[in-house]
């Protein structure tokens, strides 16, 4: 490159559609993930099979006791083990008094109980999810973004190079320089798992749930092993999508929070050049 | 174990989402209040009907085996319909109780128990979606609501199905706030819509809805209308209720109810 001044490259990273579909995704996952857990406290019990209800016996359960003073207590009970949770789990605060309740206020939507409004959020944006994924996919793959940007190449897929990519990943050291231009090995496969097979399964795991859908696709029940089964699939999916988010935004953090935000709203990455790592 | 894991990531997650939280919820809650943009985010339902009436058609719920039927079938809603003449009703057996079919049809009819016991029955084992996330299976049997609507003959303006339910949800004997509920024709043709009269191969409990209740098989429990009095044909919902077509629609869940 013709740069003189000071090794600082800009390159071209993200292009506007991707930008776009990312930043819609942002706010459609934030509204399915609240509006999920408001929809999940109307009953916050997790089967396996075809049925599932009170008396029959839960994988997973918030619930609340009275504890000894008479104050409740939140209980995550995961098989047969109790977990106090109180104050976030079971039992938390809502207008300062701790309340029974599966997930708290802060991180559902609406805060306080309604699982009426909860459910027109959560399909609302379903749909405008699904379709941003549509839009996301169909200029994946015909940009090439998909083939040139996502797919690993086959040197990146050996053992040697994997284990030191994740090792790299675990003392925290980023690639810089041209090596900082390309997505990274475990950010390709990450990046793919997430909307090759996370998101996807949300969308099958959420379809199940729907006794219109089973009618019409009653293979969905074989596939995932029943309603109650898939219900516990959508909300194993939704709690990966969130380590996902939870990754992704400390890796941002390490990588340089200002120019990979900005790189995602503008486009364009600053790499410097002539420092390995 | 697998289910712990979640959770704890989820506190890991606390900080982030509490900040973010703290400032867009109170403003979400702002706007699940405000009517345009309530009517915004109801107009979901329209694009769910349609889209699940062109993939789904006239197909049948998934039937179950005799041995997937749930040892316990859990109770929702009303237990037991607080009016005295409906509990006398219930202790008499049901021996005089008779169900109207009126409203938009050529014939209005009175059947008694035993005059619905003697059409056509259909049995189904199929499941029970509750809109809180839980599922029972059960068998039903009963008469479908096409053979009695063919009965009464449905006039030319009828385009809806309501069904007039026992219990006050006020849960007061002399109550006003009755459940009812409503379906369109293409669910009340469906072979599978029927009115039950037995679960389990036993007449309903009361619990259940006693003596008879609504199975619409592809749709949500409250739409499953339990101490069913009378099935009116209508041409329009306007004038029942808030005018959404059923007690929870009048509270703000979905009329579609196959999602």
């Amino acid at each position: 490159m013709a740069e003189v001044n000071v090794g600082v490259e800009r390159i071209y990273r993200h292009r506007l559609l991707i930008r776009i579909t990312h930043w819609v995704n942002v706010v459609a996952l934030c509204v399915m993930l609240m509006s999920g857990l408001q929809i999940f406290n109307a009953h916050p019990r997790l089967y396996w099979g075809q049925y599932g209800a009170n008396a029959d016996p839960a994988l997973m359960e918030l619930g609340a006791m009275e504890g000894p003073d008479g104050s409740p207590v939140g209980i995550t009970r995961v098989g047969r083990r109790d977990l106090r949770t109180t104050g976030f789990l079971g039992v938390s605060r809502e207008h300062g008094q701790l309340t029974p309740r599966g997930f708290p206020a802060w991180i559902t939507l609406p805060s306080y109980q309604d699982l009426a409004t909860g459910r027109r959020w959560h399909f609302f944006f379903a749909w405008l999810l699904v379709l941003n994924g549509l839009v996301y996919w169909i200029h994946t793959i015909a940009s090439r973004h998909l083939a040139r940007d996502l797919a690993p190449r086959p040197a990146e897929l050996t053992p040697r190079h994997l284990v030191q990519d994740i090792w790299d990943h675990i003392r925290l050291r980023h690639p810089t320089g041209e090596a900082a231009k390309p997505y990274n090995t475990l950010q390709k496969l990450t990046y793919l798992a997430v909307i090759a097979i996370l998101l996807p399964l949300m969308l099958l795991t959420g379809l199940t749930l729907s006794p219109g859908m089973d009618a019409g696709f009653p293979f969905l029940l074989d596939l995932f092993g029943g309603r109650q089964s898939a219900r516990t699939l959508h909300f194993v999916s939704a709690s990966l999508i969130v380590l996902f988010v939870a990754v992704h935004l400390l890796e941002v953090l390490i990588a340089g929070a200002w120019n990979e935000i900005r790189s995602m709203v503008t486009g364009w990455y600053v790499v410097r050049r002539g420092r390995t790592p | 174990m697998k289910i712990l894991a979640p959770t704890r990531r989820r506190l890991i997650m606390t900080g982030a989402a509490a900040s973010v939280g703290g400032l867009l919820l109170p403003g979400c809650d702002r706007l699940s209040e405000a009517p345009t943009f309530r009517r915004f985010l109801d107009s979901a339902e329209t694009l769910n009907l349609h889209a699940q009436r062109l993939l789904i058609g006239q197909r049948l719920a998934r039937e179950f085996a005799a041995n997937q039927i749930s040892p316990t079938f859990r109770t929702n809603g009303t237990d037991l319909p607080p009016s005295p003449a409906y509990q006398a009703m219930a202790q008499a057996g049901f021996a005089g109780w008779k169900l109207r079919v009126d409203g938009l049809v050529g014939r209005p009819l009175d059947l008694s128990l035993d005059q619905l016991k003697a059409l056509a029955a259909r049995s189904q084992i199929t499941r029970h979606d509750c809109v809180e996330g839980w599922s029972a299976i059960g068998k039903w049997t009963g008469v479908p609501l096409a053979a009695v609507l063919r009965q009464a003959g449905l006039g030319p303006g009828a385009r809806y199905i309501v069904f007039h339910c026992a219990d006050s949800m006020d849960g007061q004997a002399q109550g006003t706030d009755f459940y009812y509920e409503s379906i369109d024709l293409i669910d009340a043709f469906h072979p599978q819509t029927i009115l039950a009269y037995a679960l389990n191969d036993r007449p309903i409990e009361v619990g259940h809805g006693a003596p008879l209740r609504l199975r619409v098989e592809r749709q949500l429990g409250y739409k499953q209308a339990k101490y069913i009095m009378r099935v009116e044909a209508v041409s329009n919902l306007s004038r029942l209720g808030k005018g959404r077509g059923g007690f929870w629609e009048d509270q703000g869940y979905e009329w579609y109810a196959g999602i």
